[in-house]
């Protein structure tokens, strides 16, 4: 077992796989890929890219979605 | 009213009332009032997932984006960049090319930051963007926004959440008339009449959230601003009857003893 690498998720923290993908990421943590958007070191990824993007140590993660608002 | 639609960037829409999803008790509450209201765009905001509590449901279970038209809105963006971030990820989660673009220019009174929203406007309309910009009541930069590319300009009624209704209806009334696309009331209307009045000065829709959301009775208010909105519209599109100091009598004097 290969040692985890740290990235950070949404402002926190988190341990991961070393060879781990966005995909794995979002599967890991139970979110549907639909109508989310990722941004991996300030780079907005395509929806097709989730699975052919790894993780390396110090990436930064941002996971957004949709939520009530209005103006 | 049918086959009175406002088309909009391509998309066409029955109601002229669109409405926030912000500021209810939960999603079963937004969810009805959004069908009480009868509207077809709903405005949300884009924010990061809850990563620790995945129990959370999800906004768009309740409201279908196949039976709603999304708009996706850059709140709380106070910079250009901001606001070019927010629109490009709301893109990317997957609704559709429509923006409600929000330049802010300050904490107390939200009002829009119009040398940001023109920079930004700019710069997404030329990445394919349908920009709907929130601004102020003033008619030049409206028509600045409609010159870059905006289909669509919301200037508003009064400063965001502040329910005091169309606090400078002139402005409006020449934004309705020197700009050529759809007007649409954003912000600032705190009861049905508020709502009516726009509509009557000429708007082709108003966005509204809190006036709703923020009503005792949110689903009642909801339904008063559906018919708000179609009565406006109704007497708009009959003609009012001009102001006069004096009284007309509608009885004839002939035939009186």
């Amino acid at each position: 077992m290969t040692e985890a690498i740290q990235i950070q998720v949404n402002g926190e923290p988190r341990g991961c796989r070393p060879d781990a993908t966005v995909g794995d990421l979002l599967r890991e943590l139970s979110i549907k890929t639909e109508r989310v958007a990722v941004e991996l070191n300030l780079e907005i990824l395509d929806r097709k890219e989730f699975d052919h993007r790894s993780l390396k140590p110090g990436d930064r993660v941002e996971i957004l979605s949709f939520i009530g608002g209005g103006s | 009213m049918t086959g009175d639609r406002l088309i909009i960037g391509g998309y066409e829409f029955k109601s002229r009332l669109f409405v926030g999803t912000g500021k209810y008790k939960d999603f079963a509450e937004t969810k009805k009032a959004i069908e009480a209201s009868g509207a077809d765009v709903v405005t949300v905001a884009v924010r990061r997932v809850n990563i620790t509590d995945r129990s959370k449901e999800n906004l768009l279970d309740y409201i279908d984006p196949k039976k709603y038209t999304i708009l996706p809105n850059t709140a709380g963006c106070y910079n250009v960049e901001d606001a070019l971030r927010y629109a490009r990820l709301a893109r990317a989660a997957g609704v559709s090319d429509l923006i409600k673009l929000e330049v802010l220019g300050d904490e107390r009174t939200l009002f829009p930051d119009t040398v940001g929203l023109l920079e930004a406007a700019k710069i997404l309309v030329k990445e394919g963007f349908i920009v709907l910009p929130y601004t102020n009541d003033d008619p030049i930069v409206a028509q600045k926004l409609v010159d870059i590319g905006c289909p669509s300009v919301m200037p508003l009624a009064a400063p965001i959440g502040a329910g005091l209704g169309i606090r400078n209806p002139y402005n409006l009334k020449i934004i309705m008339e020197m700009v050529k696309v759809p007007i649409i009331v954003d912000a600032g209307v705190g009861t049905a009449s508020d709502a009516a009045l726009a509509m009557e000065l000429g708007a082709d829709a108003v966005l509204m959230n809190t006036a709703i959301a923020g009503a005792k009775d949110p689903i009642a208010m909801a339904e008063a601003m559906k018919y708000a909105v179609l009565a406006g519209r109704l007497a708009y599109k009959a003609g009012r009857i001009p102001r006069k100091l004096y009284a007309t009598a509608s009885s004839p004097i002939e035939g009186m003893l």
